[in-house]
């Protein structure tokens, strides 16, 4: 092979060799450093969560296992040589299973119309009042860092058993997630149509109307769907805490181990949950693909 | 030369160019029919879920009333008791995010095509991070209680097996996007297969992973939070109890305590964001 490659001289070669020395030990030093801190890190968060892989080690037959109990049925055949059997409850699941997608769309509206109406009260380039911002900005942080399922524990004991407290749940949940969205999509506008209006002598309503509402409507419908989307996945464990839905059925069936029962439900969760993805993605398509 | 335009040249314009002052028919009926059959779907999920006033109107009497008792926060008698459950959350979602990006980041190459151009492979693994994502996290806690028993532990396993789906299909979409051109040079150098994925691969990735498993360990200290309501550790525990018990004094501590650990988290892995772009 012929060597195309220039050689220097030692002379020139070693101050360069030098010089990636050093840059090269300062990294692995950075690195070391990097990896001691996340070690003592590790080490203090395994300690006071008291981790024992000893345990997971002795027990990890059980996580097999359970996967192999969950699909059989209580014949001790698999789940698929009898879907009949395996689905015997396939009416009521599907019922409570529309129920939570119901309750996820009910709750995403909600959520959505109010982020909608302070979104235009926490965008810095419409809200001219610097306290309004302040006050909207942090009870919408209040409204998506507490979980929603506090919110529908406590709702729960407030409005009693059933799919209302979850909406509900839901719906804050929402309006706090949304609404940051909705305002950093108001903040990134185009801001010579308002400017046009303003020229015009127009009012608030009527800049948000003509001006901004144009500009903003489509990214408004992609993350209200988006939303939808992650809602419909929340709503099925609500029913954990007797928020509604098929949650309800769910956890009944794994605490008192009917096992197949937990992987039918599941199997018609996660077939919703494609499903209803697959769906919102081409109606987001749609949406980004329409000239405005 | 006029400054305005008169009436004649108004109507001459909206004349020429009619779809610019009124949309198109068709696009009409289709977002008038999209906003009723939207409404139509929202009234009767009001109808279904029965949505009772009267019962919603005694509801937020209720929670006003809740509100009034909330104040003062205050800890009761169990105040280490707390940040002790507190602390132990932060560890659950600290060490979740990172066992399950550990997976994440094996899984994510077999899932790239540009690294493993291997159709089953890659097929098997996205289907697997997409059943996994199905999940949701409170069921993985619950399956893992059956397995390693009630506390903390379970709920390490539980964050780590469901953001392993999610983590896994954001770090094979990062490996996928990154520039060919890297791999080539070390190919063109007489580096092996090895030698591509770390020196070609993983210092492109790198720095997108590592904001990825920030961000996580971020959203991971809310999710966290709640585990604890199924029995998997941490401060979730003793807030579904106080609210069960109407202890709203404590309630409203707790949700404080959380509201400042996760505000905590969020600058601390805010600055360390910042940093890495810096450097990097």
């Amino acid at each position: 092979m012929v060597k195309l490659v220039a050689v220097l001289p030692d002379r020139q070669v070693a101050p360069l060799l030098r010089v990636y020395g050093a840059a090269v030990r300062t990294r692995r030093l950075r690195g070391a450093a990097a990896v001691a801190v996340a070690a003592i890190c590790i080490a203090v968060a395994a300690w006071s969560a008291g981790i024992e892989p000893s345990r997971l080690f002795e027990h990890v037959g059980r996580f097999t296992s359970y996967f192999d109990r969950l699909l059989r049925l209580d014949s001790g055949a698999r789940v698929w040589t009898g879907p009949a059997e395996w689905l015997w409850g396939w009416r009521r699941w599907l019922r409570l299973l529309g129920d939570t997608v119901l309750m996820a769309y009910v709750g995403t509206c909600l959520g959505a119309v109010g982020a909608f109406l302070l979104s235009f009260f926490a965008a810095e380039n419409l809200a001219r009042s610097g306290w309004s911002r302040f006050l909207v900005r942090r009870s919408l942080e209040f409204c998506r860092t507490v979980p929603d399922l506090v919110f529908a524990l406590v709702f729960v004991v407030a409005f009693g058993l059933g799919p209302v407290p979850g909406v509900l749940a839901i719906a804050i949940h929402s309006l706090g997630s949304l609404g940051k969205q909705f305002f950093e999509v108001v903040e990134n506008i185009e801001m010579a149509p308002v400017a046009g209006l303003e020229a015009t002598g127009a009012g608030f309503a009527a800049i948000v109307r003509f001006a901004v509402l144009p500009q903003v409507l489509p990214g408004f419908a992609s993350y209200a769907l988006l939303r939808f989307e992650i809602n419909v996945r929340g709503a099925t464990v609500l029913g954990f805490v007797g928020a509604g839905g098929v949650g309800q059925d769910l956890i009944e069936a794994i605490r008192k181990f009917y096992y197949s029962d937990v992987s039918a439900i599941l199997l018609m969760i996660i077939a919703t949950v494609v499903l209803l993805d697959v769906t919102t993605e081409r109606l987001r398509r749609t949406l980004s693909e329409t000239p405005q | 030369m006029k400054a305005g335009l008169s009436i004649a040249d108004c109507e001459r314009l909206v004349a020429s160019y009619p779809y610019a002052f009124r949309p198109s028919f068709r696009r009409r009926v289709a977002l008038t029919a999209g906003v009723a059959v939207g409404f139509g779907a929202f009234c009767f999920g009001v109808l279904r879920l029965d949505f009772d006033f009267g019962r919603l109107g005694s509801g937020f009497r209720q929670l006003a009333w809740f509100l009034e008792l909330m104040v003062p926060p205050s800890p009761g008698q169990h105040l280490t008791v707390y940040l002790y459950a507190m602390g132990e959350t932060l560890a659950i979602a600290f060490l979740g995010t990172l066992l399950a990006s550990a997976f994440a980041f094996v899984a994510g190459f077999c899932a790239a095509r540009n690294v493993l151009p291997i159709w089953i492979a890659r097929f098997s693994t996205r289907r697997l991070f997409d059943a996994i994502r199905g999940i949701d996290m409170l069921v993985w806690a619950l399956i893992w209680i059956n397995v390693v028993g009630l506390g903390p532990f379970a709920g390490v396993l539980a964050i780590a097996t469901s953001d392993f789906g999610a983590l896994g299909k954001l770090f094979s979409e990062a490996i996928e996007t990154i520039d060919e051109r890297q791999i080539d040079g070390v190919r063109a150098a007489g580096g092996g297969r090895i030698s591509e994925i770390r020196f070609g691969v993983v210092p492109q990735v790198l720095p997108i992973v590592a904001g990825q498993i920030l961000y996580f360990i971020e959203s991971n200290t809310r999710s966290a939070t709640i585990i604890g309501i199924v029995g998997a550790g941490g401060i979730g525990l003793h807030l579904a109890e106080q609210i069960r018990t109407l202890e709203w004094r404590q309630v409203s501590f707790i949700v404080l305590l959380i509201l400042g650990a996760v505000a905590a988290i969020d600058f601390v892995s805010s600055r360390l964001r910042a940093g890495m772009t810096i450097s990097g």
